[in-house]
């Protein structure tokens, strides 16, 4: 394959040079049209920009190897994004009305993103920021994937057999949220971290009671594979220092039952710029050295199956003293607000990127065991015991200026974003990687521009047990200059990386546009691992519950109004080009059960449906079946139709929906 | 073959006092039941299909006929034809399927009696099996005629089209659907038994007509 490229990019340079802008189009000896040459001259595309083309360019009717779950940041939504080729084939409404889905408008999804009320309050937006796909033994299984809202501490469930929203937990106790989500190597509990701390409840609590009553707090989210759903009887959280933790890892292999969140506010700085202090940017930095949060979850798990818990809004929280004497918590020094807590593939070892600080700094997991086993540690002011820096560091990786993120090939190579630099940073790992690759380990091989200012990188399979390899991909923040100009709001810059063979170059091969929000974290799983439902599996098929409605009618012989009083039910068949029944008259002030079934098994061929004035879209996709319920407070003529184009006689595809006075 | 042989030396005595080998009975018999086995398979596979293509269904709608059920993209096929005003698929030939397993099972039966009878009346009793195939095809004729000539004027396209009779063999057109049709295993199964019964019945007459002869022969007066 790379003989192939080679040569090809060799045979075009050559047709450059040679023949100019021929005309014919009779293949070459390596299979180019020889129009090839003239169209890369013609448009000043260098041999690099060929084979990027090459490497990127999917031809019709074949499909994307790679499939990337990307956070959709403020709008509240999860991307799917088809890789290496980039396109985006799906926008999941997580936190946010989606009417595409039909999600928010009148069906299931209203049910779930209620669950998203933030007490009593509808927020139907959400700061997505860092998916994370379920997992067997620490590799991606394909099942389901889970994302947090930084600005209301919620979290969502997305099944992938069908790629939508299952279910929205809202965190009792705390108000935002950042650390999350991660799961344990089988899923055993998703986590949510903290990350600006407030009082337990977000209750109010003024600032100079910083110390005594904010706090982190941690959640550990039990998850039930066969429903599907978080199961909040099984979850508990752990409350923290108000440290303001970001990001965590869960351990795997050796360190399977740990977890590692860095914090960045050890300070505890409160601002108030306006009242002369330290604004929170200088507040937060002023100490040299952060702490890395080490927590034992099985130890957490027992102590709270024990019962050692304090229950706050219903929720279980191991007391941070009850923490300390269970042995569940420990703190290790870490240079001062650090982004990005990582564990190697093997879990042997914990990255840590510097952020203010130009290096990487590598825990060693059996280090900290053996520190924590030697005991005799100081305490931090809240009691936490604290394993000195060089009792836990492995070593440090200069890698220039703004290391944040970290994720890991399957060459034994780790690639760490540079915002600063604006650069990935390829760079060696040591122990047992280092018979991977050439290099000596813990070294920095390659830096790669990349434009501009990388937030997040992520890698295929890049945070799992066995690593992909092949591509990463740069979640760049800006992208300035990359893409015309539309105004002062300029898209984001997922840029596709090669990383290659070993020994070879990182290389830019395909920016990426992504024109509404700002994306955080993105997670990319091999498609083959991925088993979605191409139809529903029986007519009738309701989505939310993933089971067949008993209540649904899949013949249009028994389809038809009922009335008991004043409430009325519809029982509606779909299929092309028809609704049945098609007239559908009820009084004013009637309460409406709408239940409508496709009965469609065609791939593709998906129905919407809306009701004109009364906010309600639906998608029903062959075999779904979705129920509305309302009040028909308005009287007058509606029309009812269908909204995705599903026939030739699709705009034929309508009722009237006749509401008495 | 030497295990095909039954003992060379174990005869049979004919009532003239001539003998014959043993094969020579057991033969015909062996080919009646093969072709009886024949018929029992052809149930569980289809008899006659047909695919149908067009650009927005790149693998094509297929439905595959077996002698008692329906089986392939049926639903998207009826979904399809209830446009232009065509019954479903499965109104067709409803009373064939219905009866087809216990046809066929009396259809193989007839031939095992024909292992039983020693005369001209074995063939009597084939005769139905080698009419068979004959007899699906026309009715299978038949069924298309009717669908294609049962276009509900009322329906959305059903004026569009005018009344035709998909082809049982090769390749038609209705609207934008190539449609090629194709006899099945079952169909081979049931013209291979026919060919096999037919065979039989020769080495049936072979081996048992010198049988019935000597018995004229000494029934009739010296």
């Amino acid at each position: 394959m790379k003989l192939k490229l080679v040569s090809l990019i060799v045979i075009l340079t050559t047709l450059l040079a040679a023949c100019g802008g021929s005309a014919t189009n009779a293949p070459t000896a390596s299979g180019l049209p020889v129009d090839a040459a003239a169209i890369a001259k013609e448009r000043g595309l260098s041999p690099d920009d060929v084979s990027a083309a090459l490497k990127t360019y999917m031809p019709s009717g074949k499909t994307d190897p790679y499939i990337m779950i990307a956070s959709g940041g403020q709008s509240g939504q999860v991307l799917v994004i088809g890789m290496p080729s980039m396109r985006i084939l799906k926008v999941i409404g997580v936190f946010t009305p989606e009417p595409w889905q039909g999600y928010g408008f009148g069906g299931s999804g209203d049910k779930i993103l209620a669950e998203g009320t933030v007490n009593g309050k509808d927020v139907l937006w959400g700061d997505t920021h860092h998916p994370s796909m379920s997992e067997t033994k620490g590799e991606y299984d394909g099942q389901f994937a889970f994302i947090n809202d930084k600005s209301n501490a919620r979290l969502a469930v997305i099944d992938l057999r069908d790629f939508s929203t299952k279910q929205i937990v809202k965190n009792p106790n705390a108000i935002n949220d950042h650390g999350g989500a991660f799961v344990t190597p089988n899923t055993e509990y998703i986590i949510e971290g903290p990350q600006y701390a407030a009082p337990i409840g977000w209750e109010y609590a003024p600032l100079d009671q910083y110390k005594e009553k904010y706090r982190g707090l941690i959640s550990f989210w039990a998850f039930d594979r066969l429903k599907g759903r978080v199961d909040m009887d099984k979850s508990f959280q752990m409350e923290l220092p108000p440290y303001w933790q970001d990001l965590c890892d869960a351990g795997k292999g050796p360190s399977d039952g740990w977890i590692f969140c860095n914090s960045f506010n050890t300070e505890m700085a409160t601002g108030g710029v306006e009242l002369g202090n330290p604004p929170f940017e200088a507040g937060t930095t002023k100490n040299d050295t952060d702490y890395l949060h080490i927590m034992n979850w099985k130890k957490a798990e027992e102590v709270f199956k024990a019962g050692k818990t304090k229950k706050v809004n219903g929720m279980p929280i191991i007391e941070m003293d009850t923490a300390i004497k269970e042995n569940i918590l420990y703190f290790t020094p870490e240079p001062k607000s650090p982004h990005g807590s990582d564990v190697t593939p093997g879990g042997e070892y914990i990255v840590v990127g510097g952020k203010l600080d130009p290096h990487v700094t590598i825990y060693s997991f059996e280090k900290i065991q053996a520190a924590i086993k030697a005991g005799n540690l100081n305490k931090d002011v809240y009691g936490v015991p604290v394993i000195p820096l060089d009792k836990s560091m492995e070593t440090q990786v200069e890698l220039g200026l703004g290391p944040l993120h970290t994720v890991f090939d399957n060459q034994g190579y780790a690639y760490t974003s540079l915002f600063l630099d604006s650069a990935v940073a390829r760079w060696s790992l040591g122990g047992l990687y280092e018979k991977k690759h050439p290099e000596p380990g813990w070294k920095l091989v390659q830096k790669l521009p990349v434009q501009y200012n990388i937030g997040h990188i992520t890698a295929v399979e890049g945070d799992t047990a066995n690593p992909g390899g092949n591509f990463v991909v740069a979640l760049n923040k800006w992208s300035i200059d990359r893409f015309a100009n539309i105004g002062p709001l300029l898209p984001q810059n997922f840029q596709l990386v090669d990383i290659g063979n070993t020994g070879e170059k990182m290389k830019v091969l395909y920016d990426m546009p992504i024109g509404m929000a700002e994306p955080h974290y993105a997670q990319i799983i091999k498609a083959e691992r991925l088993k979605p439902f191409e139809v529903y599996p029986k007519v009738g098929w309701d989505a939310e519950k993933m089971a067949v409605d008993p209540n649904a009618v899949t013949d249009p012989k028994l389809a038809g109004v009922k009335r008991e009083g004043k409430n009325v039910t519809v029982n509606m068949v779909v299929v092309r080009s028809h609704f049945t029944p098609e007239r559908v008259e009820v009084n004013k002030g009637d309460h409406v059960v709408w239940r409508l079934t496709s009965i469609e098994q065609q791939r593709d061929a998906t129905h919407g449906f809306a009701i004109s004035g009364y906010n309600i879209n639906l998608s029903i996709e062959p075999g779904k079946t979705e129920v509305i319920e309302f009040d028909a407070t308005q009287s007058g003529t509606f029309t009812y139709y269908c909204t995705e184009f599903c026939s030739a006689l699709h705009l034929e595809m309508l009722g009237y929906f006749l509401v008495k006075p | 073959m030497q295990f095909l042989n039954l003992d060379p030396d174990v005869k049979v005595l004919l009532p003239d006092g001539s003998t014959r080998t043993l094969n020579t009975y057991l033969l015909p018999s062996a080919l009646l039941m093969i072709a009886s086995l024949m018929l029992m398979i052809s149930m569980f596979v289809p008899y006659w299909g047909m695919t149908m293509f067009a650009p927005q269904y790149p693998k094509g709608l297929t439905v595959d006929v077996y002698v008692n059920h329906l089986s392939g993209d049926v639903r998207e096929i009826d979904e399809l034809n209830h446009y232009i005003g065509m019954p479903p698929l499965d109104e067709g030939g409803r009373i064939e399927r219905s009866i087809s397993t216990i046809s066929i099972v009396a259809l193989g039966l007839l031939l095992i009696a024909g292992v039983f009878v020693h005369n001209q009346w074995a063939a009597i009793l084939a005769l139905p099996v080698i009419g068979y195939p004959i007899i699906f095809m026309a009715d299978l004729f038949y069924i298309l005629y009717t669908y294609g000539h049962s276009i509900d004027p009322k329906s959305a396209l059903g004026s569009a089209i005018k009344p035709f009779t998909p082809p049982i063999f090769g390749e038609g057109v209705i609207g934008q659907f190539k449609t090629v049709a194709y006899a099945g295993p079952g169909l081979y199964l049931a013209v291979g038994a026919v060919l096999v019964v037919l065979l039989g019945l020769w080495f049936h007459r072979a081996a048992y007509k010198p049988i019935v002869d000597a018995r004229k022969k000494m029934k009739a007066p010296q």
